[in-house]
C-alpha cells in the first residue's frame, strides 16, 4: 500500500472513532455544555488537558524548532510544561473551589465589577481566536500534503468534524473525544521517534538514545553534532546563541501565560472535587511530558539525519521525500555557486548558504529522512490531525462560552432561559467554527506572528490578576482593573511596535534590556503586579462578602458533588 | 450536601483555617524555589557553568540536560509531591472533601 492510501486508511478510522465518541457523549444540560457535568475522572481529564494542550504547534512544528535551535529551543521545552507546576500549586484548586464555569466568571465575581468581567471576556476570546485559526491552518498543511488535497478542501473537513462534536457536545464531548485524540498522537509521536532512536542510537528509549553513542561512529551522538554543526558554521548545538535575559524572559512569558490561558484552566472545572483539579494536574504534565521529553530526542535525530542526508551531496541523488517537499515550497535549494551540490552552512561557513529547510516538515517529514514504512507516515499525519482538532475545539469551547455565558447570562439577558443559553452557547459554537475556519484558509498576514504572542498577553494580563485574586484578600477591583490594562497595552505596545510599526528595528540593540517581543511578557507581568499591588493600597479595600468568599476558597471542604441541571 | 458539623466556636475554625492556609502557603513556596533553581537556574542561569560536566556514561553535557530533560522530570515530581502533602494536610485540619463526596 503507498504512504497516501496508509494515510487515508489510518486519519478516516481515527475520524470515525472521534465521531462515535461524540455521538455517545452529547450534552443536555448547561453544565454539560460548559463543564462536563463536573464529573470527569482526574485521569480522564488530565489526558483531555495534554491534548487541548498540545496544539499543531507542540506536535508538528516543535522538535523542529529545537532541532534548529539547538540549546535556545529549551525555552519551549521548559516554557511549556513549568507552567502546570504554577497551575497546580496557584490557580487550579482554588478556582475549581470557587465553582463557576469559566474565567471571566472568576474575574467578574472576585472584583465584583461588570468591567473587569467584559475586559477579561475580550481577553480571553483575542487569545483564544488567534490561537485557533493557527490550529486550523495546522489541519489544512497536514491535509494538503498528505492526502494531496487543496488546503481549502482540508480546512473544510476538519471544521465539520469540530463543528459535529463541538456543537452537539460541549465540552462533554470534546472531553472524551479528546482522551481519544491523546491516545492517537502520543501513539502517532511514539512509534516514529522509537523507530528512529532504534535505528540511530540502538535503543528503544529516546530520552536515553540521543545521550548516547552514534550507531554508525561510537562517538555521542551530541558531540557528533555540535562537530558537524562547527564544520558547517553553525553555533554549536548545546550552547546556543540567544542572550540569557532573553532566554530566562521567554521561558517565564511562556510558562506563566501557559498558566494564564483560559481554554487550560477551564479543563480543571470538570473534576468532581478540588483534590481532583490538583491530581489532573499532575496526570495533564505526565501525559504532556512524554511528548516533550521525547521532542528533544526527535530533534537531535532530525538534525543529525538531514546533516548526513544532504549536506554536501549532489543535487541530483537527493531522496524522494525532498522533492515532495519542494513542491510544497517548504524546502528550497539554490544552487549559488552551481557546482550541482547542496551547500547546507550557517551564518559563520565561508561559503553562501544554498539550501531553506522550513522549520515546520522537520517531524512531519522525519520518517521519510529515516526511511519508516509507510504506515508509520500515515500515523504521523493522523497524529497531527487529532493535536490541532482537539486544541481547537477546547478553544472555541472557550469563545461559545464568554459569549453564551459571560456576555449574554451574566452581562445582557439575565433572565435567559437554561434552554436558551444552551441553544446560544450552541449557535456562538458554529459561528466560532466558522470565522476560525475562514481565519485558516484565508490567514490574515499577521495571524502566525500573534499566536506566538497570545502567551505575553495571557501572562501580562490575565495571570497576575487570578493570583492576587486567590493570594491577597485586599486586592480590590481598582487595582486589578488597572493592572491588567497597564499590562496588556505595555506588553501589545512593544510587541505591536516591533512586529508590525517598525520591524526594521526588531534586534537585539534595540529592545529594551534585551529583551525580545515573545518575552516581554514577563516584564508586563511584572508591571501589572507592581500596579495592582500600588493602587490598591490607596483605594478602598474590597466589600466584605468578597473577602468571605476569598477565605472560602483557600478551603477545599464544601466543593460539593457534581449536581446535574436538566435542560 | 452534608449538614455542617455544630460550629460552637466560629474563632478557633477561622484560625484554624488560617493556619492552614500559612502552611499551604509555606509548602508551596518551598516548592516554588525548587521549582526556580531545577528550571531557570540549573537550565539558564548556571548552564555554562554546568555544561563543564558530563553525565557519566551519556554525551549529556549537564545543564543542557536539564534545560531539555531534567526540568520537566523535576516539575512531575513537585506537583505529585504538592498533591500528596496536601491530601495529608487538609485531613490533618478536618478540611477535605471526604465527607462531602459521600
Amino acid at each position: 500500500m503507498s504512504v497516501q492510501a496508509w494515510t487515508f486508511v489510518i486519519v478516516g478510522l481515527t475520524f470515525a472513532l472521534y465521531i462515535g465518541v461524540a455521538v455517545w457523549s452529547r450534552a443536555g444540560s448547561t453544565r454539560d455544555f460548559y463543564v462536563a457535568g463536573g464529573g470527569v475522572s482526574p485521569l480522564a481529564n488530565g489526558m483531555a488537558t495534554a491534548a487541548d494542550w498540545m496544539s499543531a504547534a507542540s506536535f508538528i512544528s516543535m522538535a523542529g524548532l529545537v532541532s534548529f535551535l539547538g540549546y535556545d529551543g529549551s525555552v519551549y521545552l521548559m516554557g511549556w510544561t513549568g507552567g502546570y507546576v504554577l497551575l497546580a500549586l496557584l490557580l487550579a484548586p482554588y478556582l475549581r473551589k470557587f465553582g463557576k464555569y469559566t474565567v471571566p466568571d472568576f474575574v467578574g465575581d472576585r472584583y465584583y465589577s461588570q468591567l473587569a468581567r467584559v475586559v477579561a471576556v475580550v481577553c480571553a476570546i483575542f487569545v483564544s481566536f488567534t490561537y485557533v485559526s493557527g490550529q486550523m491552518r495546522g489541519v489544512g498543511i497536514v491535509f494538503s500534503r498528505f492526502l494531496e488535497v487543496p488546503i481549502t478542501t482540508g480546512v473544510i473537513i476538519g471544521m465539520g468534524l469540530v463543528f459535529f462534536y463541538a456543537v452537539l457536545g460541549g465540552m462533554k464531548g470534546i472531553t472524551y473525544t479528546q482522551v481519544a485524540q491523546y491516545c492517537v498522537l502520543i501513539f502517532a509521536y511514539l512509534v516514529p521517534a522509537i523507530f528512529i532512536s532504534m535505528l540511530v542510537a540502538g535503543t528503544v528509549i529516546p530520552q536515553l538514545g540521543f545521550g548516547g553513542t552514534d550507531a554508525a561512529s561510537g562517538e555521542f551522538l551530541l558531540d557528533r553534532l555540535n562537530g558537524l554543526h562547527d564544520e558547517l558554521g553553525f553555533a554549536p548545538y548545546t550552547s546556543g546563541a540567544k542572550s540569557r535575559l532573553d532566554v530566562f524572559a521567554i521561558t517565564a512569558a511562556l510558562m506563566v501565560g501557559t498558566a494564564g490561558l483560559p481554554h487550560v484552566i477551564i479543563r480543571f472545572f470538570t473534576v468532581p472535587r478540588v483534590r481532583d483539579a490538583r491530581i489532573s494536574v499532575g496526570w495533564a504534565l505526565v501525559f504532556i511530558a512524554i511528548l516533550y521529553t521525547t521532542a528533544p530526542a526527535v530533534a537531535v535525530f532530525a538534525r543529525t539525519n538531514l546533516l548526513a542526508t544532504v549536506a554536501e551531496q549532489p543535487y541530483a541523488d537527493v531522496p524522494e521525500w525532498f522533492e515532495k517537499w519542494e513542491d510544497t515550497g517548504l524546502i528550497a535549494f539554490d544552487d549559488v555557486n552551481g557546482d550541482g551540490l547542496i551547500q547546507y552552512v550557517g551564518p559563520a561557513a565561508s561559503t553562501p548558504n544554498e539550501l531553506t529547510v522550513d522549520r515546520d516538515i522537520m517531524v512531519l517529514a522525519n520518517p521519510e529522512i529515516a526511511g519508516l514504512p509507510a504506515w508509520v507516515v500515515g500515523l504521523v499525519a493522523a497524529g497531527g490531525l487529532a493535536a490541532a482538532l482537539s486544541t481547537a475545539a477546547g478553544l472555541l469551547l472557550v469563545v461559545s462560552s464568554a459569549v453564551s455565558h459571560d456576555l449574554l447570562k451574566r452581562g445582557l439577558m439575565p433572565e435567559i432561559t437554561e434552554k436558551g443559553e444552551l441553544l446560544a452557547a450552541r449557535v456562538s459554537a458554529a459561528v466560532a467554527v466558522v470565522v476560525a475556519g475562514y481565519l485558516g484558509i484565508d490567514p490574515p498576514g499577521f495571524v502566525a506572528e500573534v499566536v506566538a504572542f497570545a502567551f505575553g498577553l495571557a501572562a501580562s494580563s490575565f495571570f497576575p490578576v487570578l493570583i492576587l485574586g486567590i493570594f491577597s484578600r485586599r486586592m480590590n477591583r481598582e487595582g486589578a482593573v488597572a493592572g491588567m490594562v497597564v499590562g496588556i497595552v505595555f506588553t501589545a505596545a512593544y510587541i505591536v511596535y516591533f512586529k508590525f510599526v517598525n520591524p526594521a528595528a526588531d534586534t537585539a540593540e534595540n529592545w529594551w534590556w534585551g529583551i525580545s517581543p515573545e518575552g516581554i511578557g514577563t516584564v508586563g507581568m511584572a508591571l501589572n503586579f507592581a500596579v495592582s499591588l500600588t493602587v490598591s493600597r490607596f483605594t478602598p479595600a474590597p466589600p466584605e462578602a468578597v473577602q468571605r468568599m476569598v477565605e472560602e476558597i483557600r478551603i477545599p471542604r464544601g466543593a460539593g458533588p457534581p449536581r446535574e441541571i436538566q435542560a | 450536601m452534608p449538614i455542617p458539623k455544630p460550629d460552637h466556636d466560629h474563632d478557633t475554625s477561622r484560625q484554624a483555617h488560617r493556619d492552614y492556609w500559612r502552611r499551604n502557603v509555606r509548602l508551596l513556596s518551598g516548592l516554588l524555589v525548587v521549582w526556580f533553581v531545577a528550571s531557570y537556574g540549573f537550565g539558564i542561569l548556571w548552564v555554562d557553568w554546568l555544561n563543564a560536566v558530563r553525565i557519566p556514561g551519556t554525551g549529556f553535557p549537564l545543564g543542557f540536560w536539564f534545560a531539555q530533560q531534567g526540568s520537566i522530570y523535576v516539575f512531575v515530581a513537585l506537583i505529585f509531591l504538592y498533591v500528596w502533602r496536601m491530601n495529608r494536610l487538609d485531613e490533618e485540619y478536618g478540611v477535605s472533601e471526604e465527607g462531602d463526596a459521600s
